[in-house]
């Protein structure tokens, strides 16, 4: 397999690695591993001594060729096992702070009620202000504090959703919505185990965001184009955001509606359902 | 800012791989899209692993370019942003080959000394 290297002048090159596999340990000294064959121009740490010679023995390399995320996507395989297990859909919903995920819900859980039985993991930093306000709507709601022995983690990994499905009666539900934490960063690096992602964009975030947020925008399945009753009120640009969305992500669909007003509401239950009955 | 709980992944595989013996150094592969900061991770790993036995332990960040591959004309074209395009044709029927890598390539530990 060929290594990428990228040196100080920004060149990349890629060259073989140094397989150790084929040969004793008696027949290679120190010197076997100066890297005679490339320069050390890499952007290594600033503790990278270049050569071994300092070691008190030898070194030998072990090919790991895990993924460094290995673990979580385990434990999210087993959610999406479970869930499935017990005929649960699971829509992972994630946008920045202020979007409107919550809004989105408060909307959401009541217009399904003659559908689906629609359960919430709800992640949140610190306090139950949105699982609060998700109670008494018909649905199950479990909250995940991050900063609750989580950290203060600025996402939901698969271990905390593990953690709160735990506290809801999956048997009785046929959609599991998780709000993820607000931020357009982090929530994108880790599957928890949904079957599918959506996230709230408001227009008042500005066009230009998914080429800001690409891999975020990316992962989305479905992009809520959310708060649209204040398009007169602002000079947002609705084609510029589509062709930027469009840039990083063709086959996103775009569904706009106000979680305010509830226009606009029906091709996101529509969505949620065809999620929740796979067809 | 996952860079920390990405540390604490990377040094949990390291040493699950090292068998009991000291871990030197740790290749990481990632891909340009990946959202990473390598001088992020670099400094956080430092945190993760002070005063533990990874102690000392240098992370090798490899930053692997982003690649596309355009289906119509078969031009590779490396890509800054991720806007995915053909280079040559700008044709936006093009798959990603390299970019999302996001891999613990391998780890040099300490041998025992016969």
């Amino acid at each position: 397999m060929g290594r990428f290297h990228r040196h100080a002048d920004g060149t990349v090159h890629s060259h073989d690695d140094h397989s150790h596999g084929d040969h004793s340990h008696a027949d290679h000294s120190h010197a076997d591993h100066s890297h005679a064959d490339h320069s050390h121009e890499h952007e290594h740490n600033h503790r990278d001594v270049g050569d071994h010679s300092g070691y008190a023995t030898g070194v030998e390399r072990v090919e790991v060729l895990e993924a460094i995320l290995g673990e979580n996507d385990r434990v999210a395989a087993a959610n999406r096992a479970e869930l499935a297990a017990h005929g649960v859909r699971t829509v992972n919903l994630m946008s920045s702070p202020g979007a409107g995920k919550t809004s989105l819900l408060r909307r959401t859980i009541p217009a399904l009620a003659n559908r689906l039985r629609v359960g919430i993991l709800e992640g949140d930093i610190a306090t139950s202000i949105d699982a609060d306000a998700l109670t008494d709507l018909g649905a199950a709601v479990s909250l995940v504090n991050t900063a609750d022995g989580f950290g203060g983690e600025c996402h939901l990994d698969a271990v905390m959703v593990r953690s709160g499905l735990t506290r809801l009666p999956l048997a009785d539900l046929d959609l599991l919505v998780i709000e993820n934490v607000g931020n357009l960063v982090c929530p994108a690096e880790f599957d928890v185990g949904q079957d599918a992602r959506a996230m709230v964009y408001a227009i008042t975030e500005g066009e230009e965001k998914p080429l800001k947020y690409p891999v975020m925008f990316r992962t989305a399945d479905v992009v809520v184009v959310n708060k649209i009753d204040l398009l007169p009120h602002l000079d947002f640009d609705l084609d510029a955001f589509r062709a930027n969305l469009a840039a990083v992500n063709p086959t996103a669909t775009v569904i706009e509606l106000s979680a305010r007003t509830g226009d606009g509401l029906d091709p996101w239950l529509d969505w949620l359902t065809s999620v929740a009955t796979g067809h | 800012m996952h860079e920390l709980s990405i540390c604490s992944a990377i040094a949990q595989t390291a040493m699950d791989h090292a068998g009991g013996r000291t871990v030197r150094r740790v290749r990481l592969r990632v891909g340009h899209f990946r959202q990473v900061v390598p001088d992020t991770l670099t400094y956080c790993w430092d945190l993760q692993t002070r005063g533990g036995p990874l102690d000392g332990c240098v992370l090798d960040v490899d930053h692997v370019p982003a690649v596309v591959v355009c289906r119509p004309c078969g031009a590779s074209t490396p890509l800054a942003h991720p806007i995915l395009v053909c280079g040559a044709c700008q044709s936006r029927e093009v798959e990603l080959v390299s970019g999302e890598e996001f891999l613990i390539e391998s780890i040099d530990v300490a041998e025992e000394v016969s």
